[in-house]
This record gives structure tokens, sequence and C-alpha cells, in this order.
């Protein structure tokens, strides 16, 4: 069992450092600017051969992480290094919904820290992310949905998350375009409505994360690929393994030393927890998302469906953005399937019949590393050193802000936060696991 | 759509089999600490690469059958001999 540390809200320890940024972005300033190029808004450089920390993953989770340890702790001899771009992965491929209405008091505390911190991201990061705060809807069309529904409410009651059951004519009144009658093979009972959730403009998180990390004095390093992670005196034959400690990682441009390795990414977190002698409880899945051609606005909020494995919001362009739940197969290839726009398509015409003629533009698939509890695995590891913050499963997004803020409290305080305690890897060897599959958003 | 080879029925269709996943022989359970058992329950090697994995056929002959798969490029190999080895588990 770790140390309790500092929780929630008391994790700023006073010392917060306003990041200076290197360029104002104003209105006018896009009038004025003409032709000139844009000043870049992180710093890449070479890769130095030392820092006090290494961030495997240049997505919103890695760069979230960076850039409080650099603005809350005073850390900022970091790299964050990513093998492709920054935000390539599943920050750039998620369907951008917050919310905090889960079911266990773990996951509403932890996620309800995170709707908080995006609620106020725009300010700290100074850069506008677009988060629309329209409401979320997840339908219920059984009884038993029904029953969830409700003790989800009382739970996030309980722990002030603003959540109610509603029924279907106050559904039809929020989202006109739904379909309430009894008509179809699953009709719509109820719908558990939570009015903080909504949208955010997700590669707007990551370019806000990169540039108010980057102004901090964190280095970003794109086209970096980690090929191996150094320890010694694991219990491993090579050193790896559980006992040891890490010391840098080596990649394609050269070696790094470190005394602390943090795992951040999405898909590849087996894979590079096998570098430093680690078996994660995660497979890895892809999941399907798709978007239509842009329409005026109809849709006020985001609907959930779990029955028929489909999220719907509209973005601020007019797209209807679809996702589903993750294909049942377990791998790397991310590889779009028809039957999934099929299954898709038909179940978002149960739900919204006038939808008919509208087209999808296109689809897309992201990486989603699942634990056996739907939730995340975050913190200290059995090798001395090594962070992880990986198993997102399909909420990672949603979580980013609050899972770098308590990573970053647990690495630079050497204890691990209340809010993530739940949540580290001892809980599985320790069979603690925290089953928060009722409240994944589609049925998995 | 993917095509696994059943060793019974011949290539089907993926979505009438169930992976059940890594194929791995079970601690003696009498024999085990709770956290030696805990790790083969939940830890996956969840490699990018080839991986020996248990099937089960289940809107075909419904038999359990281990297969090789490489999970970055969804190819089969080594046809499997048919009979489900002793870790074909359910989940």
């Amino acid at each position: 069992m770790a140390r309790r540390g500092t929780g929630g809200a008391e994790v700023q320890p006073g010392r917060r450092r306003r990041p200076r940024y290197p360029a104002r972005y104003s209105a006018a300033a896009l009038l004025l600017r003409g032709k000139r190029p844009w000043p870049p808004i992180w710093r890449s450089g070479d890769l130095r051969d030392s820092y006090d920390v290494v961030i495997v993953g240049g997505g919103v989770h890695g760069l979230a992480t960076a850039y409080y340890l650099a603005s809350n702790w005073g850390i900022t001899n970091v790299a964050v290094l990513d093998k492709g771009y920054l935000g390539g992965g599943g920050s750039g491929r998620n369907t951008a919904i917050v919310r905090s209405n889960y079911l266990t008091p773990d996951g509403v505390a932890f996620y309800d820290r995170s709707v908080q911190l995006y609620e106020r991201l725009a300010v700290d990061l100074n850069l506008n992310v677009m988060f629309s705060r329209r409401g979320h809807l997840t339908l219920a069309h059984s009884d038993g949905a029904l029953r969830t529904m409700r003790w989800r409410a009382e739970v996030n009651k309980h722990q002030g998350v603003d959540s109610e059951v509603i029924g279907p004519a106050e559904i039809k009144r929020l989202v006109p375009a739904l379909d309430v009658t009894g008509a179809p093979r699953y009709p719509i009972l109820g719908a558990l409505h939570h009015p903080p959730g909504g949208i955010i403009r997700h590669d707007a998180v990551v370019w806000g994360y990169a540039r108010a990390a980057a102004a901090l004095g964190v280095e970003m390093h794109q086209n970096t690929e980690v090929l191996d992670i150094a320890t010694s005196g694991g219990s491993g034959s090579d050193g790896k393994g559980p006992g040891g400690r890490v010391t840098g990682v080596r990649t394609n441009r050269g070696d790094v030393s470190a005394p602390v390795v943090v795992n951040c990414t999405a898909g590849w977190a087996s894979l590079i927890a096998a570098m430093a002698g680690l078996r994660l409880p995660i497979s890895t899945h892809p999941l399907q998302a798709a978007v239509t051609e842009p329409v005026k606005m109809f849709l006020p909020a985001v609907v959930v469906s779990g029955s028929l494995h489909v999220y719907v919001s509209q973005t601020d362009r007019g797209e209807l953005v679809f996702g589903a739940a993750v294909d049942p197969l377990a791998t790397y290839d991310t590889g779009g399937s028809l039957a999934f726009a099929e299954e898709l398509s038909g179940h978002v015409l149960q739900l919204m019949p006038g939808l008919g003629r509208m087209r999808l533009l296109r689809q897309w698939s992201g990486l989603c590393d699942m634990t056996p509890d739907y939730s995340p695995i975050i913190g200290p590891t059995p090798v001395d050193g090594f962070h992880c913050d990986v198993g997102w499963g399909t909420y990672g997004f949603k979580a980013a802000p609050v899972a770098g803020e308590q990573l970053a409290a647990c690495i630079a305080s050497g204890e691990t936060p209340d809010l993530i305690e739940p949540f580290t890897l001892s809980r599985f060897a320790e069979g603690r696991l925290v089953g928060e599959k009722g409240a994944a958003a589609v049925g998995h | 759509m993917l095509l696994v080879p059943c060793p019974h029925c011949g290539p089907r269709n993926s979505a009438d089999l169930t992976l059940v996943g890594e194929s791995e022989s079970r601690p003696d359970p009498s024999a085990t600490t709770p956290v030696e058992w805990r790790a083969y329950l939940y830890e996956e090697h969840n490699p990018a690469g080839w991986t020996r994995e248990t099937w089960y056929c289940r809107l075909g002959c419904g038999r359990f059958f281990v297969t090789e798969r490489h999970r970055g490029q969804n190819r089969f190999r080594n046809p499997p001999l048919g009979a489900p080895d002793e870790s074909a588990r359910r989940r």
C-alpha cells in the first residue's frame, strides 16, 4: 500500500508558475499577420543526453503531465518523446466527450476533478479549448439500464456532481430529434442527464498543453522513438523487471539518461512496459469512429446509448461525430470495417430516424488499452522510477488533466495522491479491482 | 472482415468466433500464491507481433482451438492440430 499523499485540490503547493508565451494570439493578430509564418509554439532542438524526467508519449496525457510537473512543482528539465507527432494517437482520434457521471465513488471523484480542470483550462493555458458544456444524455432502453442510471445518479449527487434521471418527455424537450416513441426495437425509456458534460476541441487541448509546457522549459521531441528502457538491479536475467531501477531510455536519436521515465502511451503501453520488464493487465483493441457531412445545428446535447453501442455529438462545425464500442478482437490493426459503418448507421437511425439522408464523410480508428476493470493504471510500478499512466481504454481524453496533475504530484512528491490511489498497478496483485464496467460510456 | 482458420470448419468470419485470449498454461491452483494466480488471471503479453491464442468457434463447431496470430497484421499461421490444449479457458 503506497503512502497517502495530498489529493484533490490541495495539490497546488503555492509555487505555481505562470507560463510566458512566445506568441500572442488574437483575432486582430490573425488579420495583421499576413503571410509571415507563425513562430513555433514549442521548442524541439537536439535531444540532450540527460533529463530529470523523460515522458514517453506526446499525447494529451504526456503533455499534461509535463505541464503540471513544470507549473505545479517547478520540474522543468523534462523531455516529452513521441515516435510520431504530438497528439497523433488517441488524443487526435477520440470523440472529445467530457463528463464525470461515473458509477464508482472513486471514478466520480477522479473524473469530476478532471471536469473542474477542463473548466478553467482555457484560462490556465491561454488558449481557447472550445469547451462546450452542452449536457450529456445516457439513454436507457431497458428496466435494468434505468436502474443502473438511477444508481449512477444517486452516487453522482452524493458527491456533488449534477446528474439526474429524466423521462422520455424531458428527453424529447432537450433533443427533439430523438425518437422517444415505443416504435424502435430498443425504445428510449429514460436517460441519465448530466448537464456539466460536453465536448471540447481535442487538438486545442493538446496544443495548449504543449505550448504552456514548452514556455516553462519542457522540451518536445517528435519523431523520437523509444527503442528500449535501461534499468538495473531487476529480478530478470537482463536486469529488467520488478525490483529494478530505471536509468534512462534508448531512442532512435541516441541514449538519454533519466531517473524517472513515464509511460504515457496508449496502444503501445504493453510494449513500452515490456521494455522495462513488466507485464501489464492490458489488451489492445481498436475503436472505430466516424463523422458525417456538416449540417445545421440540431443536436444540442451529447447522446449516448450503451445498448446500441453508439455515442453521438455535433461539432461546432456541424458534423455529427459518432463513436462505438471497442472492436471485440484484440489487435493493433487500425483498419476500419464496413461492418462497423453499417451497424453504426443502423443504430443511429434507431435513435434519430430523421437522419436517413445524412452521409458519412469518413471513419477512422484508434487504439484502446483495455484493462479487466475498465479503469486506468496510474502511478508507480515495481520498477523504481518507472511510472505508468496507461490503460485508458475508451475514457482517456476526458481524464487527461487530472491524470497529468495527479501523476505530476506523484512523481514530484514520491507519494501516491488519494485520487489515483485506487488506480495503481498494484491493485491487480492485491485483488482490489475497481469495477467501473457499469458506467463505461458504451457497453464493452 | 477477418477470416479465422478454424481447424474443423475451415475459414470463418471472425464474428462467428470468440477470441478467448492468450494461450498460456494454467498454474496449479493448489500450488500458487494469490499474487501468482492474479498475475495469471490478469496479465497479458499483448504483443504487436505473433502470439498463441485460444479461440472458441461460437457459431460453428462449438470447439476450442489454439492458433497463432500476428496482432499487428492480423495474419494467422501454423493451422492448429484441432484439439484444444489444456490451457483453453473460458472467460
